[in-house]
Formats: C-alpha cells, structure tokens, sequence
C-alpha cells in the first residue's frame, strides 16, 4: 500500500496502459473474427469464380453423306466419327497413348453432344465443316490458366503434349470461353466439365418446401398455445423444457431419428425429399416455436383485452387480432428456421441423401440430393476441376442464404410494430 | 369496418356462439396436440437410439463399448471370421471428439468473450450495429462450408507452416477441425455472453466507476465476477456445439481412431464414425451399423446434460437481475 501512494503517477500509468490493453483485446478479437470471416469468404469466391467460365473446343467434321444416316441418327458411332475428325486435325500423332490423350481433349460427352446439334439443325449433314465441342475438365482448367505451368510435367494432370496441341488450337480461332450455362442447367456429373448444381437445387427446393408446409403449421399452433392458451402446470413446462433442448440437440441426431424411425419402421422412401424435409422440419421445429413464441409475447396486452373486453371470444381475440400483429416477426423466424435448413448436412447424410444423382428430381418421393450434399460429395471428389465446382456449389448456397436472410430483415424493418 | 362488426354482433347470436364454441373446441384440441410434436419427438429420438443401442448391447458389452481402448468396426466377409464382430472400444473416439471440441473452445473462448465484452461495453452504438450482425453472418453459414475451407484451405496451410518448422502435421490434423470449429463457435458465445453481460445492472458498473475504478477495471472486477455463471452457461452451450459438430470433422479430422492428445495427429470423433457407420450400404442387424445408434445414444445424452444445466444456469441469471 505504501508504494501506491509514494509512486502515484506511475500507478496511474499502469492502470491507463492496462486500460488501453483491455480495449485493445476486444477490438483483436473483433478483428481476427472478422478476418477468418473474410478470408473464408474470400477464397471460396477466389477458387469458385472461375466456374462462371467454361471452355469449348472447336474441331473440323465431316458429316459427308456416307458418314451419317440421317433416318438413323441415333444409331450412329458419333464418338468414332469424332475421334476421326480429331485424328485428322493432328495427323503427326501415331502412338496409341498420345491418341487416347488427344480424344481426352474433348468431353466425354462429345458424341452425345454432336448428336443433338445434328437433331437440332439437320441443316448441318452432308458437308464437313467446324463444330464447337465442350472441352474437358483439364483443358478447361489450362484454358483459364488455373494451371501452374511452372511446376514439374509429372506434378500436373496435364502433359506438355496436350498444352502444345491446345495452344496450337487457341492460335488457329479454334478455341473459346463463353458463360458457364451447364453448370446451371445440368444435374450432376462424374465429368467435372459436365457436372451442374441442378439436380441438387431443385432437392434443396423440394426438401425444404416439404420442411416448411410441415414445421410451419404445427410450429405456429404450438407457439400459440403455449403462449396465449396453455394453463402454468407440470405439462406446459415440460413441454418448454423438451423445446429449448430439442433447440440444442445435434443436427445427426435427428437423422438417427429419421433413419431408425421413418425409415425402418414406417417404410418411408430412402434418399427422398419427402424423409429429408420430415427431419428438417423436427429441426426447424423448436427454432420456429422460440421466435414465434417471443413475437406473440411482444404484441401489447391491451391489444387482447380490447378485443375480449368487445366480446370477443379468446380464440377470437387471438386468431383475429393478435396473431396478425405478431405475424412478421413468425414469419422472419421462419425464414431463419429455414435457412438453417436449407444449409444442414448431417441429418440428410443420414438418411441416405448422398447418392449420385445425376437427373433432376420431379417429386418428393423420387431421390434426390440437396444443395450442401452435393458440397459435400464435390469436395470429396479426386479430380481437380471439382474444387472450383464445390467452391462455385458453396456461393450459390451462400446467395440463397443471403436472399433469404435479407428477406427476413425487410419483413422485419417494414412490419415490425413496437408498443 | 364491417369485419368488426361482424366480430361483435356474434357473441349474441345464441346459435352461432354454441357453433362457434364446438370449432374453438376442435381448434384448442388441435393446438395442444402440435404442442405435444415436441414431446413426441424427445420420446421418438430417445426410443429410437434406446432399441437400437439395446440390441448392440446384447453383442457388446457396456463395459467394452464405454471402456474399450480400440475401435476397429469390421464387416465380417466370412461368418466364421477371426474377429469377425471387431472391436468397440468408444475410448478413442471420446478422447478424439474431446480433443477436437478442446482446441476449439480455446479459439472461441477469448475471441467470444473479449468480442462480447468489447461490443457490451466499449463500441459506440454505430459500431455495434456493423459488427454484431458481421459476427451473426458467421452463424449463418453453414457447417458444410466450414468442412470445405478446414480441408483445403486451413489443413494444407497448417501442414506447410508445419513442415517449415519441422513439425510432422498430418493431413487430417485435430488441429485444424478444432481451430475451424471454433470460429464457427466464437459467434454463438459472443452473442450469449453479451446478452448476459448487458443483463448486469447499471448502478454496479456506476458504483465501480464513482469508486474511481477505470472502465477495465470495473469490468474485471465487477462486471464479470456478476456475468461469470451466464457466461459459464453460455461456454457449456459452445461446448456441447463443438461436440455435436459433424460436417466439420467428417470433412476435416478424418476416421483414423488414434488414442492421442497430439493436436497435430489425426484424431476421430463420434459423430464422424456415426456418419462412416450409415453412409453407404448396411445391413440392419450387424454389430457396425448398431454400434452408430449406440454412439448416438452417448452424443445425444452428453449433449442434453451440458444443454439442460446451461440452459437452466442462463436462465437463472438472465431473470435475477430484471
């Protein structure tokens, strides 16, 4: 104690520069928050960017008369006449590897690809002439310069070969980059250069609509009871207290749930936007209730006892007017309850949503995958190419949780009424 | 106005109150059964795990699953297999899952705590008004993406700095789920600690400083000591998140069941082996796929522990101090 007041002014030092040392604590905490925020959002929009591109390939081929029938077009070797036309442009190649590898320049897909141009434009048989063909995964990488050419031959999936061949192509006119429609319009693929978030967003979409027409109702009805109706008994608090845990329950559990209960005893498709909405919505469930339940609880009282003080019945009371007042806030805790939704993982693995499935699902019955699944199953992918898919799969994930969000924001500043 | 009108000439319409009185039956009837989704869906999660765990007990002991060193779930390819049921020993996935959640609350402890404290007590209201919804954005994404940038971005990175400093780091490392979850952790502890820490009274903070306390002073001393069982509260809540997390660790820490406390080693953790156990084709009666429902019956009951005394501590001092 003698210290303090024999050396005032350097105590009071001390204790300015621990003040300032604490403030500054919080405010590098703030920012390496933020800064992993940003450096995450970052580099997934740095890999993904690149998707919006894609390349094509354009090679010369001779659809002569004696090459197709065109009564019999979907019998036709497309994939051979291809590989003839390849072989002609590189006459210089010979060996059986090098020619396997300058097929690997287009898309697998590629006869298929010719096929429906020469359905779509008939016009084109009987002459030879130059057709753009979808490049492959490799190539379009290169094409984008998102390989580094500065690494050792063996360390790159493409050879030196191939990268002269391809820049041979580029100086004739014979290559191009164009936005990337199928990656919006394709279901998945094992192709990376084919492969699209389709199939997977229309999943999202059933899945989460079949979430939303289950959790809605139920959850409302429940926020409503509890709140305005239910008596303060053992019942009622037990029925908050199972509530507020279900909230904090981990997501896989409530796929265990979904998988040993709707799958095994009531038989229920597996791998179907019907049993992923169905867990989604048991998840949803309690979050909904707890938003819905605050917003019931902020409309004014006097509201209620005007209504019951005109002869309103409660239910009327409730139903006509105070619900109606507390109906932005429901539904901006709905659309965060679904957002949390549309982004959960664990449950739907569980329930066998992780198949490949390539064709976009038509009903909540057939299988499907849904948007973070197919995340998921992109970023286990070997193939390099996958990696800016899974990072484009993330950003239009990201868009959708962001439009929701805002959705839910504006619902809130344009009706929120305080009392 | 000929809504209200309506409204208020029913109640004295005899025949359509009596009418109306069966309906508001039927509909209070309806909202006390969708109150009751919630209870049926505790009993259906509980039921489901119980069965199932009960019938891999019947094959494993409790004693081998909760005490057992080694976790190495074979399918048997012949029915008369040497070791054809494997091994069940959960120890190694304790530790791993308790590993991964520890390294993870290291990160969001301090970054959440001094981030609430900073934006409870320090930030200007403009500023709080930026970064509070910034910190909210983190919530928001999902964990799938975590995973992403945990595998690619954050375990390579580690393994280089590693490398260059000549630790062996593996590909999957402990560290790198635990430092990626506990980013995703820091928001949901932020966001509680501050609302606890706003629930402390005022004249605490006034009296502390008309003592001629300085602002960190009456924070250390008194803010905290009053917010200390809420923000408890809220760090177990973090907690029972970090061990709950799967796309993070499915992504990231791999399924190697090592029995390490090196964060530079690959660890796994229940909730990743429940995901390797029922992705892909199963049999329903085999030891492996069961052995998920029995992990899950340990997540699912350590998980409502911490949730049920940090939900009820929070609670508590939230409403002691209104």
């Amino acid at each position: 104690m003698t210290n303090m007041f024999t050396n005032t002014s350097l105590l009071r030092k001390s204790r300015a520069a621990a003040e300032l040392r604490f403030r500054w604590f919080g405010r590098i905490a703030i920012g390496i928050s933020l800064a992993f925020l940003f450096i995450m959002v970052g580099s997934i929009i740095n890999k993904g960017k690149s998707v919006l591109i894609s390349s094509d390939i354009a090679i010369i081929i001779d659809l002569g008369p004696n090459q197709v029938d065109p009564n019999n077009i979907n019998q036709t070797g497309f994939d051979a006449l291809i590989k003839r036309s390849l072989r002609a442009t590189f006459p210089e190649i010979t060996s059986r590897s090098d020619k396997k590898k300058l097929y690997g320049l287009l898309s697998a897909d590629m006869g298929f690809e010719l096929q429906k141009q020469i359905i779509a434009n008939p016009n084109l048989l009987g002459i030879s002439q130059k057709l753009w063909f979808t490049a492959s995964d490799d190539v379009d990488l290169l094409l984008k310069g998102s390989v580094d050419l500065t690494t050792q031959e063996g360390d790159r999936r493409i050879s030196n070969l191939e990268i002269n061949w391809i820049a041979k192509l580029k100086k004739s006119g014979n290559t191009r980059s164009h936005f990337n429609k199928k990656f919006f319009m394709n279901g998945d693929s094992r192709e990376p250069e084919l492969a699209g978030i389709l199939s997977a967003l229309v999943g999202s979409i059933l899945t989460l609509s079949v979430c939303f027409f289950v959790s809605f109702p139920i959850a409302i009805l429940a926020a409503i009871y509890l709140e305005e109706f239910a008596p303060k008994n053992k019942i009622s608090s037990f029925i908050e207290v199972n509530i507020n845990n279900l909230a904090a329950v981990p997501s896989i559990v409530f796929g265990l749930l979904g998988l040993a209960l709707l799958l095994n005893v009531f038989g229920l498709p597996r791998s179907t936007p019907l049993v992923g909405g169905l867990v989604l919505s048991l998840m949803t469930l309690p979050t909904i209730i707890i938003a819905a339940r605050a917003s019931l609880r902020s409309v004014s009282p006097s509201i209620r006892e005007a209504a019951l003080g005109m002869g309103a019945s409660p239910i009327q009371a409730t139903f006509h007017h105070v619900v109606p007042l507390a109906l932005p806030g429901i539904l901006t805790g709905t659309i965060v309850g679904m957002a949390q939704a549309l982004g959960e993982t664990a449950p739907l693995l569980m329930i066998g949503m992780v198949a490949f499935i390539a064709d976009v699902p038509s009903s909540i019955i057939e299988p499907a995958t849904a948007l973070p699944v197919q995340i998921f199953l992109w970023a286990d992918a070997s193939e390099r190419a996958f990696l800016e898919k899974t990072s484009a799969a993330i950003m239009v994930l990201l868009v959708f949780l962001i439009l929701m969000n805002l959705l839910a924001i504006l619902l809130r500043k344009k009706f929120e009424k305080r009392f | 106005m000929p809504n209200e009108a309506v409204t208020l000439s029913k109640p004295f319409n005899i025949t359509t109150r009596n009418s109306s009185n069966i309906g508001e039956y039927a509909i209070k009837f309806i909202m006390v059964a969708c109150s009751m989704v919630a209870i049926a869906v505790t009993v259906g999660i509980v039921f489901s795990l119980f069965f199932e765990s009960i019938s891999f007990f019947q094959r494993v002991s409790i004693s081998e699953f909760l005490f057992g060193t080694k976790w190495s779930p074979q399918t048997a390819l012949r029915a008369d297999q040497v070791a054809a049921e494997g091994s069940f020993g959960a120890v190694p996935l304790i530790t791993g899952t308790l590993l991964i959640s520890f390294i993870a609350m290291c990160v969001a402890t301090p970054l959440g705590l001094f981030s609430a404290i900073y934006l409870s007590e320090y930030a200007s209201r403009r500023a709080r008004n930026v970064i509070k919804p910034l910190l909210e954005i983190l919530a928001g994404i999902p964990t799938v993406v975590y995973g992403f940038f945990a595998a690619l971005t954050v375990a390579p990175m580690l393994r280089s700095t590693g490398e260059n400093i000549g630790l062996n780091v593996s590909s999957e490392s402990a560290l790198a789920a635990g430092l990626v979850m506990g980013i995703m952790i820091i928001p949901l502890i932020s966001s509680l600690s501050d609302d606890v820490i706003n629930a402390v009274p005022q004249s605490l903070r006034d009296a502390s400083l008309g003592l001629g306390s300085t602002n960190s002073e009456t924070i250390r001393k008194v803010v905290l000591p009053a917010a200390i069982p809420g923000i408890s509260g809220s760090l177990l809540l973090g907690a029972s998140r970090a061990i709950g997390e799967t796309m993070i660790v499915v992504m990231a820490a791999g399924l190697a069941a090592n029995l390490t406390a090196n964060p530079l080693e690959a660890v796994t953790t229940i909730t990743a082996q429940i995901v390797a156990l029922l992705t892909g084709d199963q049999e329903f009666d085999s030891a492996k796929t069961l052995s998920a429902f029995a992990l899950g019956l340990l997540l699912f009951i350590v998980t409502l522990i911490l949730n049920m005394i940090s939900l009820k501590i929070v609670n508590k001092y939230r409403e002691q101090y209104d």
